[in-house]
């Protein structure tokens, strides 16, 4: 690892302000950025500790929830009212790495978690425009087998490898932020980018800007909500693929629906086009299967990962008929 | 800046780069907890701080200023063996032996955690009272690798603590 210097923040404004100097990255629980570091993809000059800063889980006063970016991902899980307000989060957090990982792993540092493409990672051997920008991209014409199947681009094919912010795309989050220039709110969909011509950049936010919290509204439907995740084990992987959903029903006909996919894309995909034609429709798998065929219309396959749209079209039928027949 | 590792308190080290692992290791001569892969992938470096289970290799040692470390060295108390060490033995929970002071340590925190109520990936009713099937017992567990193949004996052992847990 190459040599940091370490300090841990007591506020937002101490940890802004000991942030001020380029070079600087935020820690959390550490699970990832120490792994990264480790292997000198990440060579931050200065850590500053953001995992005591102050903030719980609250109910806000429109029946939401404000949850502070210190959250572990276990106690996220556990919250009483995530499990019976928000299933799917609950569920997206504990198919996520392992139990210990939950107990150190920040909501924050969750957000901002790196993706898990090989070729990223073999820092000694491989060519990665996010690693290293201008190199190229060995993972497109190499094993791509978990790799994206929308919005890539030929500078990058790699996937967002989060399982909660698949759970927060669907739920319409919205991300607080808060830099030198003041604070200001991100509606989810905006936080993660796609990668375009600059795969080196995950995100939206700006050199040193810290998240201080997630919000969620208040959203009665999602009740009946759930995560499902296909991965190559039963435990402790990353997703092939995924969906959250969440489902209100009229009669036999969908009031609403909100899906996102994970492990398809650069980002957690929000499925607006299957949202739009299963709106006022039957929550058939028909119906479902022809929502599934037009999200994934302009699916561009690689070599290895044509799989990928047959099994998320297979497991959106899946999720979505679970809840129907489940009494919410 | 100082840490308890079984109850006992140590300078923490100079270096920020310093893991718990290696700190415990390498610094304090507690070999007990093992290094399998150091990047989070198999458990084998699982150790409680303030008695949640927590991978020693992921963790800096200065960012656990301030906590209680509680390794495989720290269960036994009085020449007893802790309970679930016992269990390990009765139960051919191990045949290397490499992976099991981390799948101890990792088991005792579940313990807690399933006390509490967390549910967990396998559990059907996210607001039900915790049951720990021998399904739900593997699903918790699933951080902790056993290259040795020796899972069967590691749940039975496991198994045997709660259920002795819930009779008491
Ligand atoms: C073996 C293994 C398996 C895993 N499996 C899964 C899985 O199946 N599903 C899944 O979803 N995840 C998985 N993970 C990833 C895990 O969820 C992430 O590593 C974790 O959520 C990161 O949180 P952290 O607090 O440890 O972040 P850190 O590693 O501390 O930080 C990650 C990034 O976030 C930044 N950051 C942290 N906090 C803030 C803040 N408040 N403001 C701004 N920036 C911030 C850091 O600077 C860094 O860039 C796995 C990890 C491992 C090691
Ligand atoms: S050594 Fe820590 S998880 Fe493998
Ligand atoms: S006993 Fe050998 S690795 Fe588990």
């Amino acid at each position: 690892m190459t040599p940091f210097t370490y300090a841990r923040a007591a506020d937002p404004d101490d940890a802004l302000r000991l942030a001020a100097r380029d070079g600087t990255a935020y820690l959390g629980g550490g699970t990832n950025l120490v792994d990264l570091m480790r292997e000198t993809i990440a060579q931050p000059a200065r850590l500053v500790d953001v995992s005591g800063l102050p903030g719980a889980i609250e109910e806000t006063d429109e029946g939401g929830l404000l949850i502070g970016a210190a959250v572990r991902n276990s106690a996220l899980a556990e919250h009483r009212l995530v499990r019976t307000r928000y299933p799917v989060l609950g569920r997206a957090l504990l198919a996520g790495a392992s139990a210990q990982i939950r107990n150190m792993a920040t909501v924050g540092g969750n957000l901002l978690q790196r993706t898990r493409c090989a070729y990223f990672y073999d820092s000694d051997g491989s060519r990665c425009n996010k690693r290293a920008p201008g190199s190229g991209c060995d993972a497109v014409a190499g094993f791509n087998r978990n790799h994206a199947i929308l919005g890539a681009s030929p500078a990058c094919v790699a996937t967002h490898p989060s399982d909660m912010c698949v759970a927060l795309a669907a739920l319409d989050a919205t991300v607080q932020l808060q830099s030198a220039q003041g604070a200001r709110t991100l509606p989810f969909a905006e936080l993660h980018r796609l990668p375009g011509e600059h795969p080196e950049r995950d995100t939206m936010l700006a050199p040193g800007e810290l998240i201080t919290a997630i919000a969620l509204p208040p959203l009665p439907a999602a009740a009946r909500s759930t995560y499902r995740k296909v991965r190559d084990r039963a435990s402790y992987a990353f997703a092939l693929v995924s969906v959250a959903a969440v489902i209100e029903l009229d009669g036999d006909r969908i009031a609403d629906v909100r899906i996102a996919f994970g492990g398809v894309a650069h980002k957690p995909w929000r499925a607006a086009r299957a949202e739009a034609l299963l709106r006022g429709g039957p929550a058939t798998p028909a119906a479902i299967r022809a929502a599934a065929a037009a999200e994934f219309a302009d699916a561009a396959p690689l070599r290895d990962n044509g799989f990928k749209v047959e099994l998320a079209t297979r497991t959106l039928v899946a999720t979505l008929g679970d809840l129907v027949g489940a009494t919410a | 800046m100082s840490i308890s590792i079984n109850g006992a308190l140590a300078e923490l080290p100079q270096d920020p780069r310093v893991s718990l692992l290696d700190f415990l290791r390498e610094d304090l001569h507690l070999a007990g907890t093992k290094k399998g892969c150091n990047q989070g992938a198999c458990g084998a470096c699982t150790v409680l701080v303030d008695g949640e289970r927590i991978l020693s290799c992921l963790a800096l040692a200065v960012q656990y200023d301030g906590r209680a470390v509680t390794t495989i060295e720290g269960l036994a108390e009085g020449g007893v063996l802790h309970p679930l060490q016992q269990a390990f033995i009765e139960h051919d929970g191990f045949q290397c032996g490499y992976c099991t002071p981390g799948q101890i340590c990792s088991a005792i925190g579940m313990a807690t955690e399933a006390r509490r109520g967390a549910a967990s990936h396998v559990t059907a009713d996210l607001t039900a009272a915790v049951t720990l099937s021998r399904e739900e017992l593997q699903e918790r567990m699933s951080g902790n690798l056993c290259r040795c193949g020796a899972h069967n004996g590691i749940i039975d052992a496991i198994g045997e603590m709660v259920a002795a847990e819930l009779a008491a």
